[in-house]
């Protein structure tokens, strides 16, 4: 391994700029003859437009332009994915226009759409416009949707339901219960969250009137999607008219992964007056538009026999998609949810009925880990409470249920091949680094001290580097998911990297900077990564379900077989062999057994300079692209031990050890690997103790709408964290990669509430729900011990 | 209109603003100084901190107006030339920043911590940062930086 080469932790290309304060994030891009947009947006959760007024704000001072939906003249935004019910009818796909044309269906919904010279006096004037709703009742409750009675989102999804879901084989599944020696049931619940990526969202629409062209600049994890959804189906401008510019984006943990209605209404707008438009949101309005997460109500039930062995496992789930569907919010609590039933056992049968619900809320999407959270979640906290009922060792029945090293790859019942993997030594490293052997003395001690001490424990699988398209377009994808990359060398041998993925975080300029500079045996200052605009970069799919180095990765990793291929041949002329006898090694070229040699700079220079060159056979230039269209998924894994202790006085838990142990397949950069575990871990963890969504039942008011209520983890409220990978290779794309970015947020929940439950486990309580807030540990502690004093 | 006018990283600026311009607005769009960031509208996040006369201070919770006459230092003005500041070398030396939009204000108040501190503890370094708010990082990293940051700004 070299100081910059393959595994190791070079320190980030991109640091120099975001320390010094010239980062180009969208809100500090700024277009001649700028204007602001604001957006009126709805009060109320679910009311009827009766009237819009817009006369005296049209008159305020710097208005340029106010639209309504009754303005609106192009499409809707468009779901990304179609699940099918159970009795083969399609889901409800309702219309999702960018401004509301009747009725408003959550608080924050687009009302109208206020254009002026400055943003204080878009804003100024949108207090002028009068609107008259007609106030209706609202649903809120993921749980309470499908009953019969409750207020209608959309007239055609009766009972609020958007598909009616289910996978596995349910006969089995019955059949494995009718067996069962012990059944463990379980209800739970996966709070709705916010991502909350500390950059708010903003988009600036320009419109070349020379050339006709559109371009926007925004928030995006994928500028190639967006373009693709926005210029197809929304405001129908060709791809060649349009560009999609993302650039320095401030966090995304897939929020940012939607096309949302914002970008279509500065560009529409853009075109319509002439001049560029920038909206940018403030926090307020992230809290009220940006998609949220996870919110599913679950009960389980997992079939065992007498040794505790799996036999079969049902789960029920209602999952909530709020007012509309967001881009990928089908796949979510599907193919991105019940595939990962089996975890990382046996189970032989499983069966998962999935409901989803529309209410009067925001949209629900891909929130880090989309799914697999909430899967590793249900399993892990329904593993530990039949250990409890069986009277087993929580270690001992997941090792008992694991998937054999010898048995991959491995087919579930429940859609998914994984292709390696090995359970048992992550499970022995987190043990080990976690000295989960000496808890009990560190309990006695804690307990001495008046703390309630607790250990929990969560081994998770989670499936990424989506995706392979023929899979999931049988599954009801609508695109493709392979990625993009091209190598383009320049005479002078330097190396600019195109890749589709998109870094807001990640490091991939420095990481894909590594991969090509060990690969091609350049200096890694010769490297220069490019990503974020669809008029630099071919195609892409972008960056989410950590995908980027497993699927953009090995489309690099393509691209840079095709330019050694070709530059084996300029080699093999320039050393009169032949190509068969050329090899390629440390950026030098040599013939087999002579001393022959030539450098890759005379190489890159020959093939744009190619006076001696075989221009019969070869054209000169030296540029690949690939596309790469992964051949499976990958599936991370690993464990996650948390250790707590619990102040009974007030409640407040201290995590004071977490260790985790991850499976992410090949590492490129180790420094860049273990912050993308911290990061997911902490965002776990807010789930686990601190976050959550909270909507008036009644006024479908946001009662967390902003960082003052919707409590983020702040560094005091976190330990530091051990981080180790323990790796298999993934088998099937040419780096062995398969992900880390969801890896923490996947596996850390369970992990903290079991360690929770094992502390306050003396005082007989048994449940309690995320997030575990001190009141919510307090109380149970108190009704357990009154529980206890009754009897 | 009020004119403002102030110190910011050692060169005078003046402008015209409307008495409702928040300081950081004035930094970002007057001044063209876009390295403070906004994340947030409740004063929680500290995207925006700057010093103010030597002190960090959240710049969307003052007005322009209140920094007249005020020496003002933003992100841009740490470095000395292409040398980073010890903290910002810190950070970059411990992986302290991820998608960069917060570690303007991180970087900010953590000098300033260390300022009043010169040798923090890992807690004292934890409730310093209370009120900047990172979603990337876990902020295992940050705690690590400014601890090196610390020992870096007193060599």
């Amino acid at each position: 391994m070299t100081a910059t080469g393959i595994g190791a932790s070079v320190k980030r290309k991109e640091d120099y700029r975001f320390l010094t304060g010239q980062g180009s994030y969208t809100d500090d891009i700024n277009r001649h003859g700028q204007v602001y947009a604001y957006i009126l947006r709805s009060p109320h959760a679910h009311a009827e437009i009766a009237k819009i007024d817009t006369s005296a704000a049209e008159s305020a001072p710097g208005v340029i332009a106010i639209f309504t939906g009754a303005d609106y003249d192009k499409g809707g935004l468009p779901a990304g994915w179609q699940i099918h019910s159970k009795d083969g009818s399609p889901m409800i796909e309702p219309p999702h226009l960018p401004l509301c044309k009747d009725r408003v269906r959550h608080v924050g919904d687009q009302v109208a759409l206020v254009i002026a010279e400055t943003y204080a006096q878009a804003k100024d004037a949108a207090e002028q416009i009068d609107v008259t709703y007609k106030e209706l009742p609202a649903i809120i409750s993921t749980a309470d949707a499908d009953k019969p009675g409750k207020p209608q989102v959309w007239a055609d999804a009766k009972n609020n339901t958007c598909f009616d879901w289910h996978l596995g084989d349910k006969a089995a599944t019955d059949a494995a219960f009718a067996k069962a020696h012990h059944v463990t049931k379980i209800d739970l619940v996966n709070q709705r969250l916010v991502p909350n990526a500390m950059e708010p969202r903003a988009a600036v629409g320009d419109y070349d009137r020379a050339t006709g062209e559109y371009t926007l600049y925004t928030t995006s994890q994928n500028p190639h999607v967006i373009r693709l959804l926005m210029g197809a189906f929304v405001l129908q401008i060709p791809e060649h008219k349009l560009r999609v510019v993302a650039p320095d984006v401030g966090g995304g943990f897939g929020s940012k992964i939607f096309h949302y209605a914002e970008e279509a209404l500065v560009t529409w707008a853009a075109g319509k007056l002439r001049r560029p438009v920038k909206w940018t949101a403030e926090r307020g309005e992230s809290f009220l538009t940006d998609a949220q997460g996870r919110d599913h109500v679950s009960h389980a039930e997992l079939a065992m026999d007498k040794d505790g062995k799996f036999l079969g496992l049902r789960v029920s789930t209602v999952a909530n998609m709020g007012a509309y569907l967001s881009t990928f919010a089908p796949c979510v609590p599907t193919y991105l949810y019940a595939t990962l039933l089996a975890g990382v056992y046996t189970t032989p049968a499983i069966y998962a009925e999935v409901k989803a619900v529309f209410t009067n809320t925001v949209v629900v999407d891909a929130y880090r880990g989309a799914g697999r959270p909430e899967a590793t979640y249900l399993l892990e906290r329904l593993v530990d409470k039949a250990a409890r009922e069986m009277k087993m060792d929580r270690v001992e029945i997941r090792r008992k249920n694991f998937i054999p090293r010898d048995a991959f790859p491995y087919q579930t019942p429940v859609a998914l091949q994984y292709d390696s993997g090995d359970y048992f030594a992550t499970l022995e490293a987190a043990l080990k680094a976690s000295d989960w052997a000496g808890f009990e003395s560190r309990r006695a001690d804690a307990k001495k001290r008046g703390k309630l001490r607790g250990i929990g424990i969560s081994t998770y699988i989670e499936a990424c580097g989506i995706a392979p398209s023929a899979v999931v377009g049988s599954l009801g994808a609508r695109a493709g998911l392979y990625e993009c990359g091209s190598i383009r060398v320049h005479p002078t041998g330097s190396v600019t990297v195109f890749t589709g993925t998109h870094s807001h975080g990640q490091g991939h300029e420095t990481t894909f900077s590594q991969l090509v500079s060990d690969t091609l045996g350049i200096p890694i200052e010769n490297v220069e990564v490019s990503h974020g605009d669809t008029n630099k970069i071919p195609f892409g799919m972008g960056t989410y379900g950590s995908r980027s180095l497993a699927v953009g990765g090995s489309a690099l990793v393509k691209a840079m077989d095709k330019i050694v291929a070709k530059a084996k041949r300029i080699a093999a002329h320039l050393m009169e062999a032949s190509v068969a006898d050329v090899e390629f090694k440390n950026g030098t070229f040599t013939v087999a057994g002579t001393d022959k040699n030539v450098p890759w700079g005379t190489v890159a220079l020959t093939a744009y300079v190619p006076h001696n060159y075989p221009i019969t056979e070869l054209e000169p230039g030296l540029e690949e692209t690939a596309f790469y269209d992964p051949l499976n998924f990958t599936y991370p894994g690993g464990c996650h031990i948390c250790e707590v202790e619990v102040d009974p006085d007030t409640g407040v838990t201290q995590i004071v050890n977490f260790t985790a142990v991850d499976d992410i397949g090949r590492v490129i950069n180790p420094m860049i690997v273990e912050g993308q575990v911290h990061g997911g871990v902490a965002q776990g963890i807010g789930q686990a103790l601190l976050e959550n969504c909270v909507y008036d039942e009644e006024s479908g008011q946001l009662l967390t709408g902003s960082l003052m209520d919707y409590c983020m983890p702040r560094a005091d409220d976190l330990p530091n964290f051990k981080v180790a990978t323990q790796s298999t290779m993934c088998t099937h794309n040419p780096l062995g990669a398969k992900g880390v970015g969801e890896v923490g947020a996947i596996g850390s929940p369970p992990a903290v509430i079991n360690a929770v439950l094992d502390a306050l486990s003396p005082l007989g309580v048994e449940d309690i729900s995320m997030p575990a807030t001190p009141l919510k540990v307090w109380q149970a502690i108190h009704s357990a011990s009154a529980k206890v004093a009754a009897e | 209109m009020p004119t403002v006018e102030m110190t910011v990283n050692g060169k005078r600026a003046s402008a015209q603003v409307e008495g409702r311009t928040l300081l950081v607005q004035f930094l970002r769009e007057k001044l063209g100084l876009t390295g403070t960031h906004i994340g947030c509208d409740t004063s929680q996040c500290g995207a925006c901190v700057v010093h103010i006369d030597g002190r960090a201070v959240k710049s969307c919770t003052m007005l322009a107006v209140q920094a007249n006459g005020a020496s003002v230092m933003t992100i841009e003005g740490l470095a000395n030339g292409e040398k980073l500041h010890p903290m910002q070398e810190a950070f970059r030396d411990n992986h302290g920043l991820q998608c960069g939009f917060c570690t303007p204000g991180m970087v900010m108040t953590a000098i300033d911590l260390v300022k009043n501190n010169p040798a923090p503890s890992e807690e004292e370094i934890r409730h310093g940062l209370e009120g900047n708010i990172c979603r990337c990082t876990g902020y295992h990293n940050i705690v690590k930086a400014v601890k090196a940051g610390a020992a870096a700004m007193k060599g």
